[in-house]
């Protein structure tokens, strides 16, 4: 029964880490939120609010403390083991001995019994799709902060998965390169159709990939609001860093953000 | 380029020149001093010995060599096993990994005449006591490496569904490679000492009993040809040591 339009679904959804007595203290709590198959959602919020929580309960890194969860029509779980959710980390999370090529190809090293079919994908492929052609023999220490996080999406992107969940991934990169590789996700969103979810405390980085923008709010993390930016798109899902409305709309998100900040 | 080769043949210069000054000191220095050559011998003296001797004191390097390095496979392959079982298991761990500490902080000469009480005086002995001594430096490496990974990897491996088998293959055995070949490296030194521990206590063959017999009948340079013998036999485990390294371990630069 997996609905054809609904990729992500949750209803009164709390994530929480167990203490050592095994009383799960919940980090966020309270969340609704329906995403649709091939929307591109960025989730804003300080820190502290459970914006990675999120991430990692839809990654079914994460058990839910209470409340439904529910990930393209089944659990969380069932969606990782059918190798359906890629997750890319804020550090690009690359294994230092093995080549950039041998990265990419991890995942068809590892829990081939999980995978539902058989995948013959070419890592050259995916590495030109980040820019990347040439690169596949180096080393991830020869690499670029930049380049490994191309690295770690074209891994990411080789099991073909239907939602993609990031985390901060070019938080830690200069604002040119960030500009740089927000729109070649964004070329990469258009060209494969995946569902997107994306973590960023930028509020130009939101606004500008974001179809749509989730608020988090802190103590108790909680959602504060869902902007939707949609109208603002062009027919390309871009929209233009300096245009009116997204001006606009990141003057409302400051003001969202500092609204919460000052009420924890 | 130019430079590049200065420092290599700096590298190698300097150390040599350093031996040799210090074996000139020596050579000079011990009859000046009239010290007699029967407690400190000449190094030129060492050298003859080890020229006119080489036939017998190669043959008592046999076993010290057998033992030494039947020690370093058994007792490192021990400490890998072991170790993978550690991190595997936490009740073994919590169980076990005390005692072997524990077990540890007994001094090998004082372990030693245990074990030649146990097993006698054949070779076996003195490869346990080799084994012992190569044994825990290995655990305590292997239990750290292999669980170096970082939280991010373990997260990966499980968006991956990777079973355990995986996750020890494809991260905490080549995370844990740095770690074990620096253990392998004390091990190949400490496994001769091992070899030659056990030969003192119980042994009429081999480099240790050639070094007991030698100190007893003052006869020195040929204890020294001994001791010279021993100290090589480690480097060569060294050198072993780090050739497979080099060959199997790809270093990114």
């Amino acid at each position: 029964m997996t609905s054809p339009i609904i990729a992500i679904e949750a209803a009164g959804l709390a994530v929480g880490y167990p203490d050592e007595s095994g009383a799960v203290a919940p980090v966020l709590q309270g969340v609704d939120l329906s995403v649709a198959r091939g929307e591109f959602l960025t989730i804003l919020g300080p820190s502290g609010c459970g914006k990675s929580t999120l991430l990692r309960a839809v990654a079914d890194l994460l058990p839910p403390s209470s409340g439904k969860l529910s990930v393209l029509g089944g659990t969380a779980e069932q969606a990782r083991r059918r190798r359906k959710v890629a997750f890319v980390f804020q550090d690009a999370t690359l294994l230092p001995w093995r080549t950039v090529r041998q990265n990419v190809e991890l995942p068809l090293k590892i829990g081939r019994g999980a995978i539902e079919t058989p995948i013959e994908t070419d890592a050259e492929e995916w590495l030109a799709l980040v820019g990347l052609a040439g690169f596949a023999d180096r080393y991830p220490n020869q690499l670029s902060g930049g380049q490994r996080q191309r690295v770690a999406i074209a891994r990411a992107l080789l099991c073909n998965p239907s939602i993609l969940l990031l985390d901060e991934p070019f938080g830690a990169l200069d604002e040119i390169t960030r500009d740089r590789l927000n729109d070649e996700l964004l070329a990469i969103w258009r060209r494969t159709g995946t569902t997107i979810l994306f973590v960023t405390h930028s509020i130009m980085e939101a606004v500008y990939l974001g179809g749509r923008v989730m608020v988090l709010a802190a103590h108790p993390g909680r959602v504060q609001e869902i902007l939707d930016l949609s109208a603002m798109k062009d027919a390309d899902g871009r929209s233009a860093r300096e245009a009116p409305e997204a001006i606009a709309a990141m003057v409302h998100l400051r003001g969202l953000l500092a609204a919460g900040a000052s009420a924890s | 380029m130019n430079t590049l080769n200065k420092r290599r043949l700096g590298a190698v210069a300097l150390p040599v020149f350093g031996a040799a000054s210090i074996l000139l000191i020596w050579q000079f220095l011990v009859p000046a001093l009239g010290m007699p050559a029967y407690i400190l011998p000449t190094p030129l003296a060492v050298a003859a010995k080890l020229v006119t001797d080489w036939r017998f004191l190669l043959e008592n390097a046999r076993p010290t060599i057998i033992e030494s390095a039947l020690g370093f496979l058994f007792g490192n392959a021990v400490a890998i096993l072991l170790a993978i079982v550690f991190v595997h298991s936490r009740t073994i761990r919590g169980a076990y990994f005390p005692v072997v500490l524990v077990f540890n902080t007994i001094p090998i000469l004082a372990l030693a005449p245990i074990i030649i009480l146990i097993f006698g005086l054949g070779m076996l002995p003195k490869v346990i006591i080799a084994a012992v001594i190569c044994f825990f430096p290995t655990l305590v490496n292997m239990v750290r490496g292999l669980q170096l990974q970082s939280a991010n990897e373990m997260e990966l491996m499980r968006v991956l569904s990777a079973n355990r088998v995986e996750v020890f293959l494809h991260l905490r055995l080549p995370r844990s490679v740095p770690l074990l070949f620096a253990s392998l490296r004390i091990a190949a030194t400490s496994c001769v000492i091992g070899a030659i521990v056990g030969e003192w206590i119980g042994s009429n063959q081999g480099l240790g009993a050639l070094i007991i017999q030698s100190t007893f009948n003052y006869q020195s340079d040929r204890l020294f040809a001994a001791v010279f013998i021993a100290s090589a036999l480690g480097l060569i485990f060294y050198g072993l040591v780090a050739a497979v390294e080099h060959r199997f371990v790809r270093r990114p630069r």
